[in-house]
């Protein structure tokens, strides 16, 4: 199983715990990940403003993987969904095709053959499969009790994941987190999106959104909150602070990368998952495991 | 449904092709379908917490051909991309992408957000969101991690193509 690992621009330099993890965990389970230098921004902080430009900016690394013929495995929730939607577009859609090539052209960039997008914990559950991640787990984490956030453009829009999961009724991250031996907790404001998109909007809307989130997922006594996605986790993580000073409450909730999760679980040493970056202290939650 | 004042539609200031504008951008295709059910905003997370976003009342507007107001407003730039009313709408009016097209109508009718602004303008610059100081890759190789690229010239030229290089400069 060979991927090209498409890290956006967010990780690489706000979550290198995250990619730390992903790499560790892709090691043991056999996912192969290829580093491509050239690969830049998936284009979608520009589709609001300008969408052919966004259009092109994805393109242009869809062209890169494509023309090494590797599949790409994102890290990012927004670069999945931009990047899987074109990556779509491209293969159904032969006018557009023609277009987007002939435009790329002066970069001497083509789309030829066809790839798969895939987010990292997408490739986990359907392609390592829940019984192949359990064959590999060495460390049960029974005593831990963690919420997962889905977040919103690892499940949306649906068309274009070809239903491997419910976008109303998620439950493929709980199922990664059940097969950890940690327990996943259903709570009030599962689907909430994080708000990160409008951020730079209205801050105070973006964090309001973050806030009832943490709060619910407080309510239901998590040792944790699940992320899969950088931006999200700049919402839960790097502004808790700011969101329990504004707000006036005290979550201080861990919030951890799946992979790091599943790192533990697989007996990787947690110095090696990165945790010491984690921005919400996680003493406490490694002291439960013993 | 009220102008600046409050309560009334002006309907001679209205421009009845601004439908089909936004139905011919790609992504707006559907906006003709909207029954006006409301589904989109009682299910919308920021209109929860605020309601001068309503993305049933956009629609609403656009279909009447409140051009300015809309194009103009600070509302459009609050869609957070949930795609949570995309997912329920039962006409597939396929909102978060109307929502895009009104942005995109805006950006070109020189009103473009600020945040959105700055954030074109790294790309448009360094191909990517962050700017990667020296810092970054050693601590990146410090953390074993491989050295990024600190900047895409063929990222910068795609603006060029396009001409978002020169758009975003008179913005």
């Amino acid at each position: 199983m060979k991927y090209a690992l498409f890290l956006g621009c967010t990780v690489p330099v706000r979550a290198q715990n995250y990619e730390l993890a992903v790499r560790k965990v892709a090691n043991i389970l056999g996912i192969e990940l290829v580093d491509i230098k050239d690969f830049a921004c998936c284009g979608f902080p520009i589709k609001s403003i300008d969408t052919e430009t966004s259009l092109l900016i994805g393109a242009r690394n869809l062209c890169i993987a494509s023309e090494n013929n590797l599949d790409i495995c994102t890290v990012c929730s927004a670069c999945t969904s931009t990047l899987t939607e074109l990556n779509y577009k491209l293969i159904t859609d032969t006018k557009f095709r023609h277009l987007v090539n002939t435009r790329l052209s002066k970069l001497g960039k083509s789309y030829t053959n066809e790839i798969k997008v895939r987010h990292f914990v997408r490739v986990l559950y359907e392609e390592i499969g829940l019984e192949g991640i359990k064959e590999k787990v060495s460390k049960e984490l029974t005593s831990l009790r963690v919420g997962a956030h889905y977040g919103c453009h690892y499940l949306k829009p649906s068309e274009i994941y070809e239903g491997f999961d419910n976008p109303e009724f998620p439950n493929s991250i709980d199922k990664l987190i059940e097969v950890t031996g940690a327990n996943f907790v259903d709570y009030n404001e599962k689907r909430l999106c994080c708000g990160g998109a409008i951020l730079g909007v209205d801050e105070r809307i973006s964090l309001t959104m973050a806030n009832r989130k943490l709060a619910s997922v407080s309510a239901a006594e998590c040792d944790a909150l699940i992320s899969i996605c950088p931006f999200c986790s700049v919402m839960y993580e790097d502004n808790q602070r700011k969101i329990e000073a504004t707000f006036n409450v005290s979550y201080n909730l861990p919030v951890i990368y799946y992979p790091q999760l599943l790192g533990l679980a697989l007996g990787i040493d947690q110095k090696e998952l990165g945790f010491r970056m984690n921005k919400v202290g996680v003493n406490e939650l490694l002291s439960k495991l013993g | 449904m009220s102008n600046e004042k409050g309560q009334y539609v002006v309907v001679s200031k209205l421009d009845p092709t601004f439908k089909y504008e936004v139905a011919h951008q790609p992504g707006g295709e559907h906006i003709k379908r909207c029954f006006q059910c409301g589904t989109c905003t009682a299910g919308c997370p920021v209109r929860e917490i605020d309601d001068k976003y309503n993305p049933r009342k956009i629609i609403r507007m656009t279909l009447l051909g409140m051009r300015d107001r809309v194009l103009s407003s600070e509302f459009i730039w609050l869609c957070s991309t949930c795609y949570t009313c995309h997912e329920r709408c039962p006409q597939d009016v396929r909102i978060t992408e109307v929502m895009n097209v009104l942005k995109n109508m805006a950006v070109k009718e020189g009103y473009i957000h600020p945040a959105f602004k700055e954030q074109a303008r790294l790309i448009g610059t360094f191909g990517r969101l962050y700017e990667v100081e020296d810092f970054d890759n050693k601590k990146r190789e410090r953390l074993g991690l491989p050295k990024v690229e600190k900047t895409f010239d063929e990222v910068v030229e795609i603006f060029k193509i396009t001409g978002l290089d020169k758009l975003i400069k008179e913005a």
